[in-house]
């Protein structure tokens, strides 16, 4: 068993249910962390979710971005620690520099809630090592500001690196401008760091792990991280 | 110690499409307003800050709005200080 951490902001709303997920439906064990705290050591992986951190004040994720909380993040980031950002989540980690880029407002200036496709382009990533590269999977968005954007040199950049985890995508796999719900550049639904632990994404598989929801993919998420802690455990005591 | 009166105006960089100003613009043009080309919706920042001088004052503002107050990936900001 893992022990997660769901870090809680002012404005977070999909802390409950990420706990739900990890707690009830993965069996393993979560906590809720306080923006205040600064300590995370005893966590194996921690979770960023989805809400109106600080009601979006300035830009999405800026304030929470500079909570005490995400020093430590960045500390635990660093040592190849897992850290999903889903959502306002993503927004948060972008703004802290730990994932590169931009989440800016919708290109229809409408808030989405709606069912989308997406297209893994790296099953390589800590959260995604249990899908098939090209694989589609099905999970919802809610938001009003997820369009990702970055600048052409440096996407081409992030494109190289295969930081590109999730494209929006027809039903059949097929990236086309109707399956965009938000005017992302590249079709771009989640990115990873360079090292492949930090996954920020804007859907919320935390809203699609049981198939009384309409859907069970977002379930593959949370079981790729945790074969990939069981993957890491075992390669530790190897050593 | 001086009170300064400082505007920081954020706007988004010009290769960054702004949805928002793109639909002020068609509001207008419902309106009625012929001759509007372009639209582009910033923000303007007002602060009061007691400093000793207005090279600190700049210095400080300079940092809360790379640290802050823009993102330097979409955003560029202008400051302005009064005393």
């Amino acid at each position: 068993m893992y022990k997660f951490g769901v870090i809680v902001f002012p404005g977070s709303n999909c802390d409950h249910d990420s706990y739900h997920v990890i707690k009830h439906v993965m069996g393993q064990d979560c906590e809720f962390v306080w923006h205040e705290d600064t300590n995370l050591g005893r966590f194996d992986c921690i979770i960023i979710p989805g809400g109106f951190s600080y009601g979006d004040y300035l830009r999405t994720g800026a304030i929470a971005s500079l909570s005490p909380i995400m020093e430590s993040v960045e500390k635990f980031a660093s040592r190849g620690g897992p850290v999903l950002g889903t959502c306002n989540g993503f927004q948060i980690l972008v703004e802290a520099g730990l994932l590169p880029g931009v989440l800016i407002r919708n290109s229809s200036l409408r808030f989405v809630c709606r069912w989308v496709n997406i297209r893994v382009e790296n099953n390589k990533t800590a959260f995604t090592g249990n899908l098939k590269q090209g694989e589609v999977l099905r999970i919802p968005v809610a938001h009003g500001e997820g369009s990702y954007y970055f600048s052409e040199d440096a996407l081409k950049a992030l494109e190289e690196n295969s930081q590109v985890v999730f494209r929006y995508c027809d039903g059949e796999g097929n990236m086309t401008s109707e399956s965009n719900p938000n005017g992302s550049i590249g079709n771009i639904a989640g990115i990873c760091s360079k090292a492949g632990n930090v996954l920020g994404m804007m859907p919320h598989p935390e809203r699609c792990s049981e198939s009384i929801l309409g859907g069970a993919d977002g379930k593959l998420i949370f079981e790729s991280v945790i074969s990939w802690l069981g993957f890491g455990k075992k390669t530790k005591s190897m050593a | 110690m001086k009170e300064y009166r400082v505007k920081v105006e954020v706007r988004l960089k010009p290769v960054v499409l702004d949805p928002q100003g793109k639909s002020v613009l068609s509001a207008l043009a419902n309106l009625g307003f012929e001759g509007v080309r372009d639209a582009r919706v910033g923000k303007l920042i007002e602060l009061r800050i007691r400093d000793g001088s207005a090279e600190s004052v700049r210095d400080r503002v300079d940092e809360m709005c790379r640290k802050l107050l823009s993102n330097p990936v979409i955003e560029d900001f202008i400051v302005d200080i009064e005393e």
